[in-house]
């Protein structure tokens, strides 16, 4: 999976009646022109009906069949029972919703916060920041299955450089840090967020770079001290960025896979619903119409954010 | 905040350390032959450091072949989303329509949906594309680079439409209606006008989609079925079942995989920066 990204929409450019201007001329085209926008809007346009939204309501066409993905005439109709069967029944159902929450709530409360307060300290005029900066951002270049990899080499039970910094390893009280039920979620989330804090301090690192810095001069003649500037004026003057970093810590919980799949395929303590609806669509035990109903499940949960920043950046762009 | 800076250093230097521990200690594993760590254990300072893990790795990995088909499917895919997204983002944003702005809404949604909601109309629907058996394998769009790519390119799609219609978008009106009245069709006002201003974003855009496309792990899961057929990202995982615990050589193995990334990023840094906070940032 790539990485989210929740662009805000760029400021309208400041001669804005040019795009007004332009309003009339589609009729003004030729043939040929019309045709060349037609492909130019068409092939794309194409390619996400087919590949992204039918698949989308395919999906939730296929949570209210059963199916075993063979012949398409093998298709029965299920009615709820799929997402009865899920809530009700699916054993690893709840601790994956459980999982889900508290991925959130530790991206949000911890690896996001902690992106934004690097940002905010590496904007001062600080020695090194550029080093820093370099520094935080290396493991945003890694993906999240060599971030499992090298996060295993750290939690290792007795090779493990974690272990042997608390000088466990090689004992008994050895912590397997990926391996136990009770603790390989922290230490997956500890890893995700190695990631997740880089990449959110490059993103308000560059919101705070393109604020205006009269903002904070007229601040500082107010008699405003850092505090005061950074919360009353800084924050509130980044409204855009903000919304950007709290979409994609909200999508970024919701789609978590690659790391805890690289772990343990998303078993043992590691359950997650996107993980869930692959080990019901893939493998052995095939159940497409109870993989799709999980599928519905996280997708009307992710659209509550992406619905929400849709209206929030295209609402002043009508 | 003059009176803070020790504080501040001192966090930023307790965190630099926490950031750098894992990668120096993957790279440090690396570097020392098994034997050593056997007889001495992996926290310990005894040498020699040298290279062989890393050309056993790779010759007995199969990450020639990995890498070959990141290859194969980077390249196209990054190709194919920048050249569409630019058509699309052109006929969006220089000219008005009626349903502009709902595709620009239903690309940007697309983009930011979990993959794994598509994941079974997708398998099923490549399942049940027949296709001669000299193009493919399986008979079907499963285990082939196409189905890969096409995904991909869908994907990354939104993404670049919205960040390149909001660039060109501040290219000013007057430059193609210069050309309208030359007589220039649109093709052309495309062309020769619009595509070499957008040449800024277009390098920032490719240079990231490279890093992420290298980097994804779940499209290649899904469809290829064959191990000679996976991408590095998706290949290396396997590292771990094939070398069990020689951590040495499945350090070895990682390092390796983060060198091309490497390579583009200290190469390209200004733009994978750029191309990361395009759209975030305003200007």
């Amino acid at each position: 999976m790539t990485q989210t990204t929740a662009p805000a929409p760029v400021a309208a450019p400041a001669a804005s009646p040019a795009p007004r201007a332009r309003s009339g001329r589609v009729r003004r085209l030729t043939g040929t022109d019309r045709l060349v926008l037609g492909v130019m809007i068409g092939v794309p346009t194409l390619i996400q009906a087919v590949l992204i939204w039918i698949p989308t309501l395919l999906s939730i066409g296929l949570s209210f069949t059963r199916w075993n993905g063979l012949a398409l005439s093998d298709i029965h109709s299920a009615g709820l029972a799929n997402y009865r069967f899920a809530v009700d029944e699916y054993p690893p159902f709840w601790p994956a919703v459980w999982h889900n929450v508290i991925w959130l709530v530790f991206l949000a409360g911890i690896a996001t916060p902690l992106g934004v307060v690097l940002a905010v300290l590496l904007d001062q005029k600080i020695r090194f920041t550029r080093l820093y900066q370099s520094i935080f951002f290396t493991p945003v270049m890694l993906s999240l299955v060599l971030v499992g990899i090298v996060w295993q080499l750290v939690y290792a039970r007795d090779e493990g450089l974690l272990n042997n910094l608390l000088g466990t390893a090689g004992t008994p009280s050895a912590v397997d840090w990926f391996g136990d039920p009770h603790v390989n979620l922290w230490a997956a989330l500890v890893a995700t967020a190695w990631r997740h804090a880089g990449y959110i301090m490059v993103l308000y690192l560059a919101g705070l770079k393109g604020l205006d810095p009269s903002l904070r001069e007229a601040a500082a003649i107010d008699g405003a001290n850092d505090r005061q500037t950074l919360f009353k004026v800084v924050f509130p003057a980044m409204r855009q960025i903000n919304v950007v970093v709290v979409v994609i810590t909200l999508i970024e919980a919701l789609r978590a896979f690659d790391i805890a799949y690289v772990i343990n395929r998303g078993t043992n303590g590691l359950e997650l619903l996107s993980i869930l609806v692959i080990q019901n669509l893939v493998g052995e035990g095939q159940v497409i119409g109870v993989g799709s109903a999980l599928a519905v499940l996280l997708l009307v949960v992710s659209l509550v954010p992406i619905v929400a920043y849709l209206i929030r950046t295209f609402r002043r762009a009508d | 905040m003059r009176r803070s800076r020790y504080g501040t250093h001192l966090f930023l230097v307790v965190m630099s350390v926490m950031w750098l521990a894992p990668l120096l200690w993957t790279l440090y594993t690396s570097l020392r032959p098994k034997q050593t760590t056997d007889k001495y254990g992996y926290w310990s300072l005894h040498g020699p450091l040298t290279l062989d893990n890393f050309t056993t790795a790779w010759s007995q990995g199969r990450l020639p072949t990995y890498f070959l088909n990141s290859i194969y499917t980077t390249v196209p895919a990054v190709l194919l989303t920048l050249a569409l997204a630019s058509m699309m983002a052109f006929a969006v944003s220089r000219y008005t329509w009626k349903f502009n702005l709902t595709l620009l809404i239903l690309f940007t949604a697309g983009n930011m949906l979990p993959p794994q909601v598509l994941a079974a109309p997708l398998f099923q629907m490549f399942k049940h594309v027949p296709l001669p058996y000299s193009l493919s394998t399986s008979g079907s769009l499963l285990d082939t680079y196409y189905a890969v790519i096409a995904v991909e390119v869908a994907f990354q799609l939104g993404f670049c439409t919205f960040v390149l219609s909001n660039y060109m978008k501040t290219l000013p009106a007057e430059l193609t209606e210069a050309a309208l009245v030359d007589g220039a069709g649109v093709w052309r006002q495309f062309r020769r006008i619009i595509m070499p201003l957008t040449r800024p974003a277009l390098a920032a855009l490719g240079t990231l989609q490279v890093i992420w496309l290298y980097n994804d792990f779940f499209w290649p899961l899904l469809f290829i079925q064959s191990g000679d057929r996976l991408p590095i990202t998706t290949g290396v995982n396997s590292l771990q079942g094939q070398f069990l615990q020689d951590y040495n050589l499945i350090a070895a193995g990682a390092t390796i995989t983060v060198i091309p990334t490497l390579i583009v990023y200290l190469a390209l840094q200004r733009h994978f920066v750029a191309g990361l906070t395009l759209g975030a940032s305003k200007g």
